[in-house]
């Protein structure tokens, strides 16, 4: 009778073949790239900047970039819009990736429990997202953020609730297809409760498709924060936030162009970059598509 | 490896008729980072007019691999680096895509292990076999419709216009066996390669195939290459042989000496390996312990199938468990034994109840179990486990095999020590090192899995252990192991089994008592030496006959 030979050095994670894929995925690396960029930024910029983002200089109003140590210029009040931009640009990524874990996990929950339980409990957990994707979800922020106190907590639920049902579609759809598999069936056998085999043996089999869900979701409630405090429902100045900076700079589109640009661009880069970082992650983690 | 035992087929004989197919020193590599650096490594050998060749290996053996570089079809990543394929007078290898392409089809045709992703599904039958006319600019749509139906009709296939109609989903795996090498006949090819044909099929239609291939081979002098790892297959067709091992040629030669006198270990001892039927009932070292109850009593269990709708009227009914009966007695193996669709899989999921049955009682050690819901079934898990089929699904890919042996009893309240423990006892009783604990299933072959499988299902010290399939998706000289590990796991612990097989051969190994299912009830059942030799039902005989390379009782 044979016994395992197993001689060979277990291998690394960082070795593995998603790990590759992703490193040859190469937007997907800038993302990554940027993305730490920006969060570092954001994180240690505002101590090593001469001015605080909330120190009003009359005499330097409307200051275009590279007027002195106003890097990126000031607004019409005189403040640092550098110092603004990173300040604002905490706020932003905090309530992107906090509603992104707050939709992901209610996501991957209906999701699970609707594609294990199946039936009647399915059928209904599905229809119920069927019925929140069914709202203009733009809309349904507006009328909530119109409706409650407008503060970053209060976004970031908000934007979670009209955002998890993408992540519930994708989870139900691969854990219908994961129910049938032996393992499960193992699991049933031995008499594990339902709950744990939906949660402790199933979902770790799920987190592919998750992960992707959930960058993508990322860059999504960026935008949707941006667009909300942009039309002056969101988080609310003097707060910044990447899209509040787009709101106050709209009367002066004509004489300060960069109180506009200087965000914008800002936003568009952290969309992308998370987008890009999405798509390297789906292409590595799926493995149907392309050689190892 | 040295290659002492292949002897290439002499064609240095004048009178020696020339190969149709000759293959020299063909060495293909695979890219770097798989488990060797080499498919197939300097394998030579010739393909005679009206012969047909069997190639046999074991899973990775690389004989899928040298049938497709005949063909021309090997992935771009994979190369041939060194050899020649000799075709008539073309180098195969040598020879651009177009020259290929013309000779796929018209020279060398192929058919597939898995009829139904090979055929399109959205073209009806006949116009896929006229197609392959159509693609090499053969006759007019008149007269390709004209050979398609005479094909249908040749290979043996009902009702041809109706047939030539029909999209694949709608016939059975053996009628779209026939349509693929109707396919195959489309343009009068020389050569047919045949990659495992019958291996998906059961063996009443594999052995209407392997007939099938036989007669068109002797008819149309055709000469077919056909795959396999299965020497019973091989001792029912073969001319000549040639036995693959990890790429190389380990032995060739006529199908006669290689089966009756192999020369080389390897062929030894796969020929060893294979399951062959004992007329012989199975030894006990003492008798039946005189139990009043049987372990198990099975009594006219009922599972019906429904699709559709009732309320359209397209509802369907299938009985595939309709009235089955039985009993086991503890230390005994029951083999159920079917075809596809006979209903056994479903009958082993209701024993340890994956699903519940619509009527009829399962008496467990004197307690219905049939109509228990989950929740007060779950505390009688531990003495009912399974052991399922496929080792590479049945095991979670993200939890180490420490974790897949002790989650069950964990869940059951024993304290993890303890679980951890047996766990480790088991893995060493089962034949694998107690290192595997904290690995992963894929860091394991596929033997080895159906090990972890079984000493998962042995953590609960079971009384009654349903194996479905348990060995059929493993390479012979691994079924062999499994098997014996198996029955040395009975004689130790007293398990009763049921164990649940397509392969006759493999339930007349292990069982006591063998109960054959067709349409979901029991036609017969008995010791393997009723069965075998004396079988009562017509079905049984038709089944026992249709074993490939067998003479029941030799």
């Amino acid at each position: 009778m044979s016994t395992a030979s197993l001689s060979e050095p277990r291998s690394r994670w960082w070795q593995g073949r998603a790990v590759r894929r992703f490193a040859r995925h190469r937007l997907a690396l800038i993302g990554v790239v940027m993305i730490t960029a920006l969060t570092l930024a954001c994180v240690a910029g505002p101590w090593l900047l001469p001015y605080d983002s909330l120190y009003i200089d009359l005499r330097a109003r409307f200051a275009p970039p590279m007027t002195g140590q106003h890097y990126l210029g000031t607004d019409p009040l005189g403040r640092d819009i550098a110092a603004r931009l990173l300040m604002a640009g905490r706020t932003s990524l905090l309530v992107g990736v906090c509603a992104m874990v707050l939709s992901t996990l209610l996501g991957a929950f209906v999701g699970v429990v609707a594609g294990y339980r199946g039936g009647w409990v399915g059928a209904s957990l599905m229809r119920m997202v069927d019925a929140f994707l069914a709202f203009p979800s733009i809309f349904l922020v507006l009328a909530l953020a119109a409706l409650l106190k407008p503060s970053p907590t209060m976004i970031t639920v908000i934007i979670a609730v009209t955002s998890w049902m993408e992540v519930a579609r994708i989870v139900e759809a691969e854990v219908r297809s994961l129910r049938e598999r032996e393992f499960v069936q193992a699991g049933r056998m031995l008499g594990l409760s339902r709950s744990h085999i939906m949660f402790r043996e199933i979902l770790p089999n799920a987190m592919g498709p998750i992960i992707v869900a959930a960058t993508l979701t990322v860059a999504r409630a960026i935008l949707l924060e941006a667009y909300v405090s942009f039309l002056g429902y969101g988080i609310q100045p003097p707060l910044p936030s990447w899209g509040n900076m787009l709101n106050g700079a709209q009367q002066y589109l004509a004489s300060a162009p960069w109180l506009a640009i200087v965000p914008g661009i800002t936003i568009t880069m952290a969309v992308t970059s998370f987008n890009f970082i999405g798509d390297g992650l789906r292409d590595a983690l799926d493995v149907r598509s392309g050689p190892g | 490896m040295s290659d002492s035992g292949a002897h290439p087929l002499q064609t240095a004989d004048p009178a020696a008729p020339q190969p149709v197919l000759s293959m020299r020193d063909l060495t293909v590599s695979l890219p770097d980072g798989m488990e060797r650096a080499h498919a197939v490594k300097g394998i030579s050998f010739d393909l005679l007019p009206g012969q047909i060749l069997c190639i046999i290996g074991e899973s990775g053996s690389g004989k899928s691999v040298t049938a497709h570089a005949v063909m021309g079809l090997l992935p771009p990543s994979i190369k041939v680096t060194q050899g020649a394929i000799q075709m008539g007078g073309t180098d195969i290898l040598a020879a651009g895509a177009e020259t290929l392409r013309d000779l796929r089809g018209r020279k060398i045709a192929m058919i597939f292990q898995d009829p139904l992703s090979a055929l399109n599904p959205l073209m009806t039958v006949g116009a896929q076999i006229a197609e392959v006319m159509m693609a090499h600019g053969v006759g007019t749509p008149d007269s390709r419709r004209a050979r398609a139906l005479e094909l249908l009709d040749e290979v043996g296939l009902p009702d041809p216009p109706l047939m030539y109609r029909q999209y694949p989903f709608r016939l059975s795996g053996g009628q779209r066996q026939r349509v693929m090498i109707a396919m195959a006949l489309a343009l009068e090819t020389s050569i047919l390669i045949a990659d495992e044909p019958t291996t998906a099929l059961d063996v009443t239609t594999q052995a209407q195939i392997l007939k099938l291939i036989r007669d068109i081979q002797a008819r149309k002098g055709m000469s077919v290459m056909f795959i396999t790892h299965d020497f019973g297959v091989v001792a029912e067709i073969a001319d000549s042989v040639v036995v693959m091992e990890k790429g190389h040629i380990v032995e060739q030669g006529s199908a006669d000496a290689v089966l009756r006198t192999p020369s080389h270990p390897y062929t030894k001892r796969l020929i060893a390996a294979v399951p062959h039927l004992t007329g012989t009932d199975r030894a006990h070292p003492v008798a039946a312990p005189a139990k009043a109850e049987p372990l198990l009593r099975v009594e006219g269990l009922v599972k019906t199938y429904r699709s559709g709708s009732k309320l359209f009227g397209t509802e369907r009914v299938v009985k595939a468990v309709d009235g089955v009966s039985f009993d086991l007695w503890p230390g005994r193996t029951l083999g159920v034994v079917g075809e596809s669709g006979s209903g056994k899989s479903s009958l082993g999921r209701l024993l340890v109840k994956l699903m519940d049955s619509d009527s009829g009682s399962i008496l467990f050690e004197g307690s219905d179990i049939a109509a228990l819901k989950e929740d007060r079934f779950r505390a009688l898990r531990p003495k009912i486990q399974m052991i399922f089929q496929d080792p590479f699904a049945s095991l979670n890919p993200r939890s180490t095999i420490g974790h897949i042996l002790t989650v069950g009893p964990v869940a059951h309240g024993v304290p993890y020590a303890k679980a951890r423990a047996s766990a480790q006892d088991l893995l060493t009783m089962v034949g694998l090192d107690a290192g595997a604990f904290g690995r992963y299933p894929h860091e394991f072959s596929g033997g080895q899995r159906q090990r972890v499988g079984i000493a998962r299902a042995l953590m609960f010290e079971p009384k009654l252990l349903v194996a479905d399939e348990a060995v059929s998706a493993l390479d012979v000289s691994i079924q062999a192991q499994i098997l014996e590990l198996l029955d040395k796991i009975q004689r130790d612990t007293g398990v009763g089994m049921i164990f649940i097989t397509h392969d006759l051969r493999v339930a007349s190994q292990i069982c006591d008592e063998i109960a054959v299912m067709q349409r979901g009830k029991i036609v017969e059942s008995g010791p393997p030496s009723q069965i075998f030799l004396n079988p009562q039902s017509a079905y049984t005989r038709e089944l026992v006959a249709a074993i490939p390379g067998e003479q029941p009782g030799s």
